[in-house]
């Protein structure tokens, strides 16, 4: 059977170039309020920045020396600035200044970590860079080329933040548990709980990030040959679901347990024990 | 019981057009489509709008209502209250033919970019083995029922016709990952999943994800996931030693 002789398409054949879209002059058609979720997140999103930054730099109400609980704000602490026992790996460091955090080593990967990590772009691009503020309203920018170029390619690094968070989420398991043996010995009070189930959320956001989710098993072409990793990969992926919820669970835990070991360090409130 | 809704629908083709107010009977039970059949059948008999199964399966009568992207035969009339007015507008990002019909094309030029499933060599058809857990990621997406929604509502062409050479959109990126994961699919598409399909053009704000009538996990089962392999073959100077040292091809 002949075939019909096939004529190569040039733009002016080709209907859709030279159509033009529906004249709709309005930026969007959209009746519910939209502004309201990129609103909170801004807000929710300064409050955190706010409170971490001033605690930060405060170099005062981070140990309790009589429990011994740290705040995570403070963890590695490693220099001579520290308050005495609340250096858990020595002080190889001298003194800071004033303007370098006590946790110089932590800080700065924990802030990459987030600012890389998948959900808050999502949240900062929505709600900070409007790009888009909700989906089918239009952005103000007149250009955009995304993460395709300096300096948002440098978000694919996300996986190395990961590294760098995991072994910090195992230093603060560490510090939780030189919490339960006080002054007086092995005890068990409030800023413990406190301490144990931050370490715990912050496990669930760590181990629940898609560079997580990629390098335990993701990666792989065949499940089928490795069902170790796989099976890694499926709790992964059943935490990775609730990735957005752990990532604003985690900063209000851990403005929480910073407050708390504020306030007991200072003696604003007396921890509440219950062994010892 | 019925009662009179008021419809408001885009009218007009590539030229001009402008949106109209009808007054349209409802009754219980119905969806967009119905109205827009009976606005049809009632008052304007050349109304344009394409359908075809009317049950969420054909992905024929994509449109925005309220200017959000929707299946008009998935959106119940009961989600609105009845003195609201209801927008029905054509999809934005692709041009209007006339009415809600739009000139769709831009997906099937995107579609032919993406180089077909490649089996190893030596494999010929009928002698394909894989089992379940190997395809089952990739299955997801085969859910897919084609209506453009998610393509529609893309920011990144939906604000920026210019993007539309550049970036392959999220259901064609999906394309990408769903072969990149196949157990038998030979090929390599990380590289030119950077370079020729835009994938770095997505900042995962998941719109797609957002309006997916089959509630495919676009963003975080394909998008991202895609992302990451393209880290490994672009942007992982460890991953890259890796291979080197062990003449692995990132299996
Ligand atoms: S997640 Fe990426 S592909 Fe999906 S709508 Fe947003 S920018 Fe587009
Ligand atoms: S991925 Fe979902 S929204 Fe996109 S075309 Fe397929 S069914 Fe439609
Ligand atoms: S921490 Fe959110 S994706 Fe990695
Ligand atoms: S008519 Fe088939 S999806 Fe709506």
């Amino acid at each position: 059977m002949a075939s019909p002789p096939q004529t190569p398409q040039t733009p002016t054949d080709n209907p859709a170039a030279t159509r033009s879209r529906a004249s709709i002059t309005a930026r969007t058609l959209r009746t519910d309020r939209w502004w309201v979720p990129p609103l909170l997140t801004t807000l929710g999103l300064a409050a955190f920045v706010i409170y971490a930054t001033v605690r930060s730099f405060m170099r005062t109400g981070y140990y309790d020396a009589e429990q011994h609980y740290l705040t995570p704000f403070y963890s590695p602490c490693l220099s001579d600035s520290c308050v005495a026992g609340s250096a858990h790996f020595g002080t190889p460091i001298g003194e800071l200044p004033g303007f370098i955090p006590l946790a110089f080593l932590s800080l700065p990967f924990l802030l990459g970590f987030r600012l890389t990590c998948y959900y808050y772009r999502k949240a900062y691009y929505r709600s900070i860079w409007f790009s888009p503020p909700a989906c089918a309203v239009a952005e103000p920018h007149a250009k955009y080329t995304g993460e395709t170029r300096l300096p948002l390619i440098v978000q694919n690094a996300h996986r190395y933040f990961f590294y760098a968070a995991f072994v910090i989420a195992l230093i603060n398991t560490y510090d939780a548990i030189l919490a339960f043996g006080g002054e007086n010995g092995v005890g068990f009070g409030l800023g413990n709980v406190v301490l144990l189930v931050n370490v715990v959320l912050l496990w669930a956001y760590t181990l629940s990030c898609h560079s997580c989710r990629h390098v335990t098993g993701g990666r792989m072409k065949h499940f089928s040959k490795n069902p170790v990793r796989y099976w890694i990969w499926t709790q992964v992926s059943r935490l990775n679901v609730r990735h957005m919820q752990f990532a604003w669970i985690t900063l209000a835990t851990l403005a929480l347990t910073d407050l708390y070991v504020w306030l007991v360090s200072t003696d604003v409130i007396t921890d509440l024990r219950f062994i010892n | 019981m019925g009662y009179q809704a008021k419809l408001r629908v885009w009218r007009g083709d590539d030229g001009s057009g402008d949106l109209q107010d009808f007054t349209v009977e409802a009754n219980e039970g119905e969806v967009v489509l119905d109205l827009i059949h009976r606005l049809q059948a009632t008052q304007v008999p050349d109304l344009a709008v394409r359908w075809n199964c009317k049950a969420g399966k054909c992905g024929s009568c994509s449109a925005e209502v309220n200017g959000r992207p929707r299946l008009l035969c998935m959106t119940r009339m009961s989600i609105f209250s009845e003195d609201e007015t209801i927008t029905v507008t054509p999809m934005r990002t692709f041009p209007v033919i006339r009415d809600l019909v739009t000139d769709v094309s831009y997906n099937y030029t995107k579609a032919r970019e993406i180089p077909s499933f490649t089996p190893p060599e030596d494999l010929k058809p009928g002698e394909y083995r894989m089992q379940q857990v190997d395809v089952q990621r990739s299955q997801e997406f085969r859910k897919c029922i084609e209506c453009f929604l998610c393509q529609d509502t893309c920011h990144v062409i939906r604000d920026h016709e210019e993007n539309k050479t550049a970036f392959a959109g999220p259901r064609y990126l999906m394309r990408i990952a769903e072969l990149e994961m196949h157990p038998l699919d030979v090929a390599d598409r990380r590289n030119e999943a950077q370079t020729d399909h835009g994938l770095g053009y997505c900042n995962i704000t998941k719109c797609c994800t957002e309006v997916c009538p089959e509630n495919i996990h676009i963003t975080d089962n394909a998008l991202i996931p895609m992302k990451e392999r393209v880290a490994d073959r672009r942007y992982d100077p460890i991953v890259w030693l890796g291979n080197k040292l062990f003449r692995r091809n990132g299996g």
